[in-house]
């Protein structure tokens, strides 16, 4: 596991961001929750990753974990996250913390209940900014300022004494941009950054944050339940289930070509306004696994439609996370590759563009379960 | 914000008015219901010898039979400019604030109160800053070691202190710190701060910390449980992620927030001891208004018992409304609402 696996570039150089097989267990007493288990990626400055995933599937402890937010007494991490040629897991906290906000950071999904009720935006700015920069409470209320207008806050001067609960939604979500931005972070990671955010605020956010990386040639982390934004913005994208990947690769193969049924799934249940609108959602029928008990074998398999083609194996081996294509996509399947493509192009591709309905039938109409608004179990 | 504080005091002035009228409705409403006639309200002003006439000039001269409201009236007004008893051998005058004269003693009440207020006063304070410190600070680390052996330790002491009456550990200090060791004050002792600030304290350390211990127990709890509610907010995340040292995550970001609600129970406990606490007093023999309080209900003596709740509903008023406006500077979200 040690090969750095990416869907862009040659595997022997060194990225920017790599993980390499990090795992993230929290022993309770009903059991270890796993809640990253064995998650290997890499992402160049200047890209887009999209993680995405139902909740509960890792998504948000992942990024935590590249963070280094995680209790220490608590949590069992291994594996191996380099930034830019430093490796963070073995690194002591003190290391971690000088790292977080200043070189890696995080804008967080609600806004009004991430920032703190008691002290202005402006504060809290300039307290993100003056923890890795020595300067005057001046400099860095100018910087705080300078920043809000960046973001575009109207009246930025003003509305830097404001607190949180005086800002709109979109406008927080503008100002906790703003705090993440404030000290150039290389790494940015955005967890369900527009999911608190009504519709026409997302498309602004979005378009803000696609700015931003360029303007600052940062990587971005995305983690999303929603692939429309990560159609927007991802170069790479990731799907995790039950606390691993089970399909990585860029955003055209996942898009064009996914070979997990559970992408399949996702990719059923997003609203699509490019297509005519022919049937019902088709919602991926039963719920995430608990991390505590994951299903044996393949994690998917008690969801999972195409689960008698495997000859069993799928509930009684885990699968492998192999390589398919050429392009550096990889899947997580027991169904061999020539399978999975015809399943994708015969059964599954034409129900989703609105052409008729055929294996998808026995995916019931259950209660969907996605997450619109269930929280992050982080 | 200014239009809040004014609503605020408004508010807590409409409330002791209520009060004002409860009290005067309790002795001397529901008395009448009960049969009570104004010759007998004016018999306890007299010795038990006296016979019907001199009764009823006393409650002619006393006003007990105007009508209630009037008789209402003439009470509050009395506290607010005084008023003149007239006893037949004389005219008193008694200046404002005036709760009339204790039956037994003929002594002011408002003097009274005034007397024991200091003991009471020290106590409070001595007591509310050991058991505010103490509590939030054992509080916060049962918190951020949850689980640990100190939490367990802790939180089973504050059980302990919580359950205990201060009469049973009052009593304990009592004996063996004050008579087996010989450390503390034997108790009934209480010396002003101002004549001696040693003696002072060496007088009131054990009821402090009676008092103080089952106060402290509480705060633990209320702490630790804001505290760790405090430490799963989002915007510790958020502070986390910041690269924030972790001590001023707990400090500025947690316990700021964690504070808040702990601020109101202070100010209400404290409110409310100050006007009296009964039976720290009684257990260390301290004359303040508790002790006063008691000896008044025993004895049966209406103006000092009315005096002694007005007294007590001004201080709980008063620190519920301190309380308010304390809320509004903490917690930004209060002042728009």
């Amino acid at each position: 596991m040690n090969t750095v696996i990416s869907p862009r570039q040659d595997p022997t150089a060194r990225s920017f961001l790599e993980l390499r097989d990090l795992k993230i267990h929290f022993p309770t007493d009903d059991g270890v929750v796993k809640s990253v288990d064995g998650l290997t990626f890499s992402l160049e400055r200047g890209k887009t990753l999209g993680i995405v995933g139902e909740s509960g599937s890792g998504k948000s402890v992942s990024s935590l974990g590249i963070l280094g937010i995680y209790h220490r007494g608590n949590a069992k991490v291994s594996g191996e996250i380099w930034l830019d040629g430093q490796e963070l897991v073995g690194a002591s906290p003190e290391t971690v913390r000088g790292l977080r906000g200043k070189r890696m950071a995080m804008i967080f999904q609600d806004p009004l209940s991430a920032m703190h009720p008691y002290y202005t935006v402006g504060d809290q700015i300039i307290e993100a900014y003056r923890v890795h920069h020595k300067v005057s409470k001046k400099v860095a209320r100018k910087h705080a300022i300078d920043l809000l207008a960046r973001v575009g806050i109207p009246q930025p001067d003003r509305r830097v004494d404001d607190y949180p609960h005086q800002f709109s939604g979109g406008m927080r979500q503008r100002a906790m941009i703003a705090m993440a931005l404030s000290c150039d972070p290389e790494l940015l990671i955005a967890d369900e950054p527009t999911t608190a955010l009504d519709v026409t605020v997302q498309a602004q956010i979005l378009d803000l944050m696609r700015d931003l990386q360029q303007e600052f040639n940062s990587a971005l982390i995305i983690i999303t339940h929603d692939l429309g934004v990560t159609a927007e913005l991802a170069d790479d994208v990731l799907v995790m289930y039950g606390g691993k990947c089970i399909e990585y690769g860029t955003a055209t193969e996942i898009f064009e070509n996914p070979e997990h049924p559970y992408t399949w799934g996702l990719l059923g249940s997003m609203p699509r306004l490019d297509q005519p609108v022919t049937e019902r959602l088709l919602p991926i029928k039963g719920t995430p696994p608990s991390l505590i008990n994951v299903p044996s074998g393949c994690a998917f398999h008690p969801r999972c439609a195409f689960d008698g083609r495997t000859d069993g194996a799928s509930d009684t081996v885990v699968p492998e996370l192999q390589l398919t294509g050429t392009s550096g996509h990889r899947v997580r399947c027991h169904m061999p590759a020539h399978v999975r493509q015809q399943i994708w192009l015969n059964e599954i591709k034409p129900t989703l563009e609105g052409t008729g309905g055929l294996a998808v039938a026995d995916m019931s109409a259950l209660p969907s379960a996605s997450e619109e608004h269930s929280e992050e179990t982080a | 914000m200014v239009t809040f504080f004014i609503r605020r005091t408004i508010g807590a002035a409409l409330m002791l008015f209520v009060v004002s009228i409860s009290t005067f409705l309790i002795f001397f409403g529901l008395p009448r219901l009960a049969g009570a006639t104004p010759e007998t309200f004016a018999a306890r002003y007299l010795s038990r010898t006296a016979d019907a006439h001199a009764q009823q000039v006393f409650a002619e001269k006393l006003g007990f039979y105007d009508p209630l409201w009037l008789q209402y009236w003439n009470w509050i007004k009395a506290v607010f400019v005084g008023t003149d008893y007239d006893y037949g051998t004389g005219i008193e005058h008694c200046a404002a604030p005036c709760f009339g004269y204790s039956f037994r003693t003929n002594h002011a009440v408002w003097d009274d109160l005034v007397d024991r207020l200091p003991v009471t006063v020290s106590l409070t304070v001595g007591a509310s800053i050991l058991w505010l410190l103490t509590g939030v600070a054992v509080g916060v680390l049962s918190a951020l070691r949850k689980g640990s052996f100190f939490d367990r330790a802790a939180m089973t002491g504050a059980l302990a202190g919580v359950s205990l009456p201060p009469y049973f550990t009052g009593l304990m200090f009592l004996y063996f710190f004050s008579y087996q060791f010989d450390l503390t004050a034997p108790g009934g002792t209480y010396v002003n701060f101002t004549d001696d600030p040693g003696e002072w304290a060496y007088s009131l350390i054990l009821p402090w910390i009676t008092l103080a211990m089952l106060n402290a127990a509480a705060y633990a709890r209320f702490t630790r449980a804001g505290m760790l509610d405090t430490m799963g907010e989002d915007f510790i995340r958020t502070a986390r992620a910041k690269g924030l040292h972790e001590r001023v995550v707990v400090t500025k970001h947690g316990l700021r927030a964690a504070l808040t609600p702990i601020i109101t129970i202070f100010g209400l406990d404290v409110g409310l001891l100050l006007g009296g606490a009964i039976l720290t007093e009684s257990t260390f023999g301290l004359k303040g208004l508790g002790y006063f309080a008691i000896d008044a209900i025993n004895k049966q003596d209406f103006p000092q018992i009315m005096g002694v709740t007005m007294f007590a509903a001004f201080f709980v008023v008063v620190a519920n409304l301190i309380v308010d406006m304390l809320y509004a500077v903490v917690d930004p979200r209060v002042r728009l609402s």
